[in-house]
């Protein structure tokens, strides 16, 4: 990838969306900033209404995690001691009201609070995530330039099976082929978990444990910690990531097209611009905004995704636990941790538009 | 207004079933992107026809468990009499894959068609009028948008069905959630690109024209607008495959008794994976792979069709009259979008003349 920056004060550049931009005044992408920014709050609030409603339909939590172990006489006691037996509106009030001092309930099952949860679960899940950006952004972006360039000939067809296959291919059967073929039969890569269990024990002792096992496995100071850690990293990894590559290619291609085919692309070409650079450069820089705005919608993808891989690899994050709750019917961890997914998505939708209108003025409104 | 409806009608119009959807890609392709519609046809083709004739097909029932031999036995290998093996739970692999089909098909015909309706249209006037609605719509679906689709699929799954699974209930539940995902879809990316064509200047022609805002929305916005619509289309055909999948795969699917479903199936396999038993996850995941990349092919190769950018254009000397007129109206437009709004101007007038 190219520094985008680098392009905008390239005189050979495309000039013109830079002097709209100048035309329309700086205080227009302000303002826009900050609509968008307060547009985050309603967002939030109507999600969490949202998923409230939706898990009360079907009941007060106590009675679907606990009904049929206890007696009716015990439930009722519980629900009460929970204030379940209130009306909706007096819970929901004071739901909102909680979770604004951060605080999430407890768990019905294990009686943990939920906020722990999140902080302990989450950086996993946030690790994983990451590490299938990295083999996102590093397979899919160049080769969907690749394909753009040699549009319709051998490359680009090869290219785009590939990328509709990997895209094809469900997270948990790419993620079951990579367990089946490179560790149990091959046996290069461990099978499951997110470290073996010495470098857990290691991690475990740390004085500040950051949640994230790569680093935390640098703080141990032990070279056997951090390629364990990267090594039960790849698998997941590249499970979750390749199924956003397959999806940024075909981006990065059909946008890349478009814009190589402008009147401007020519216009380089013919000052001598190398090959390269027109594509890295002169065509991939107009064709960003849709790309970074279907890539801000990938994140809900690779959450989703990420809960799927987990589960086979026993990935211990948010996605793992969420589905532990899950049969255990324990509804109040399940709407914390749906509601802190959720809130993710809404703040990257978020920094995608602003990115979004800070390349092409035509967006803000 | 009836000048430019006579202009753009008159050249020879193909017959209907020249003008059909895919028929009229099939026969504007050529070289590479008729080979990905080709192959993408045939592995729908195939799906289609195993989802409608699967009581057929398959050697045994989805839930079939014995028959005058006795038992199957669980976790065979594939062998004469059974094909592809049988699974954990002494199924037929061969014949719950095909049964799958018949399961996936229905949701996916129930969802996309629901969403497909409802997201357009909101997107459309939401961004052509904008004010407050826009405002109000934007919010709402952006919050819903916020939910991972699987997440909300599971939510909307335990709500309908109370986690109990029958065949139709089952369906339904997973058909539904799929619908509340897609919408939002739909109505950003149409939304997004009416905001976009609204500021172009063929649509300032036709409003000095004098043109309802009505008939802008759904002659000049909606046809430029559909571009995405095809590969969206297909894009969410196969999410909904793994969406189905997906919820299948956590244990929220359909109950083995009361339909064949794929992911169920997968997630019954992890145990066998890490034992080195294979026959129980490939076959079903090859299934799944196999239908999200036909439609998916399909999509690609309509969209690339539909967008006068990207389309491999025929030799001059064998091109038909046909793509002429097909390129004026819907793609000329957009070729101005690419390029310059001047040439649209000239389009228009031309039309008009």
């Amino acid at each position: 990838m190219s520094s985008p920056s680098i392009a905008v004060a390239d005189p050979e550049g495309p000039t013109a969306p830079r002097k709209k931009r100048r035309g329309s005044g700086g205080g227009n992408l302000g303002r826009y900033v900050i609509t968008r920014l307060l547009l985050i709050i309603p967002t939030v609030f109507i999600l969490v209404t949202m998923v409230f409603l939706l898990m009360r339909l079907i009941g007060d939590p106590i009675t679907a995690a606990l009904g049929g172990r206890l007696s009716a006489d015990q439930l009722q006691e519980r629900i009460a001691a929970a204030g379940y037996d209130r009306p909706l509106i007096v819970q929901y009030v004071e739901y909102i009201g909680q979770i604004f001092t951060g605080n999430f309930g407890s768990t019905i099952s294990d009686g943990r609070p939920v906020t722990e949860i999140l902080i302990t679960y989450g950086g996993a899940t946030l690790e994983l995530a990451v590490y299938a950006l990295i083999v996102a952004f590093i397979l899919g972006i160049p080769l969907g330039m690749i394909s753009a360039y040699f549009r319709d000939k051998w490359p680009d067809a090869v290219l785009r099976v590939t990328a509709i296959l990997w895209y094809a291919t469900p997270v948990f059967f790419s993620a079951l082929l990579f367990k089946l073929v490179f560790a149990v039969w091959l046996k290069w890569l461990p099978v499951a978990g997110r470290a073996s269990t010495r470098t857990e024990l290691d991690i475990q002792f740390l004085p500040s444990p950051t949640g994230f096992h790569l680093i935390d496995a640098f703080q141990t100071g032990n070279s056997n910690n951090v390629s364990d850690v990267l090594s039960h990293a790849v698998l997941p990894g590249l499970a979750l990531g390749l199924l956003t590559a397959g999806v940024f290619l075909r981006l990065v291609r059909t946008n890349v097209i478009g814009t190589l085919s402008a009147q401007y692309v020519d216009a380089a070409r013919s000052r001598g611009v190398s090959e390269i650079r027109l594509v890295t450069r002169h065509a991939y820089k107009p064709a960003l905004i849709p790309i970074i705005t279907v890539m801000g919608m990938q994140i809900a993808l690779l959450l989703g995704g990420a809960v799927l891989t987990e589960t086979v690899f026993e990935w211990k994050g948010l996605g793992f636990m969420l589905v532990q709750y899950l049969s255990a019917r324990d509804y109040v961890a399940v709407q914390g941790i749906v509601m802190l997914l959720a809130v993710i998505v809404a703040v990257t939708n978020f920094i995608v538009d602003v990115i979004a209108a800070l390349i092409d003025p035509r967006v803000r409104y | 207004m009836s000048v430019e409806t006579t202009s753009v009608a008159s050249p020879s119009r193909p017959s209907l079933w020249k003008r059909l959807p895919v028929i009229h890609q099939l026969r504007q392709s050529v070289g590479l992107q008729r080979g990905m519609l080709v192959a993408g046809l045939i592995l729908t083709g195939i799906f289609v026809l195993a989802a409608i004739f699967a009581p057929l097909i398959a050697p045994f029932g989805y839930g079939q468990l014995r028959d005058e031999n006795g038992t199957f036995g669980a976790q065979q290998p594939p062998s004469a009499e059974h094909l592809l093996g049988t699974t954990v739970g002494g199924y037929d692999v061969l014949s719950r894959v095909i049964w799958g089909s018949q399961t996936a098909m229905l949701v996916i015909l129930i969802a996309v068609v629901l969403s497909i309706f409802a997201g357009v249209f909101l997107g459309l006037f939401s961004g052509y009028l904008g004010g407050w609605v826009d405002r109000v719509l934007v919010v709402v679906c952006d919050a819903i948008y916020a939910f991972p689709s699987l997440l909300l699929a599971i939510v909307m799954s335990i709500v309908i069905s109370g986690g109990q699974s029958s065949l139709f209930g089952g369906i339904l539940a997973a058909a539904i959630s799929i619908t509340v995902v897609f919408i939002p879809q739909y109505f950003r990316v149409i939304r997004a690109e009416t905001v976009r064509i609204k500021a172009e200047a063929f649509v300032e022609s036709a409003k000095v024209l004098g043109s309802s805002s009505f008939r802008i929305m759904f002659r000049h916005v909606l046809r430029n607008a559909t571009r995405t619509l095809p590969l969206i289309f297909t894009l969410n055909a196969s999410e909904a495959i793994l969406t189905l999948a997906g919820l299948g795969f956590l244990g929220f699917g359909i109950e083995p008794t009361s339909a064949a479903e794929w992911g169920y199936d997968l997630n019954k396999s992890i145990s066998d994976v890490t034992s080195g038993i294979w026959w129980t996850s490939v076959f079903p995941g090859l299934a799944i792979v196999m239908v999200v990349l036909g439609v998916t092919l399909i999509g690609e190769s309509m969209n690339d069709l539909a967008d006068p950018r990207l389309r491999t254009r025929r030799r001059a000397d064998g091109a038909p009259a046909a793509l002429a007129t097909s390129t004026v109206v819907p793609g000329g437009s957009l070729d101005s979008v690419a390029d310059l709004d001047t040439a649209s101007v000239f389009k228009s007038g031309e039309a008009l003349s």
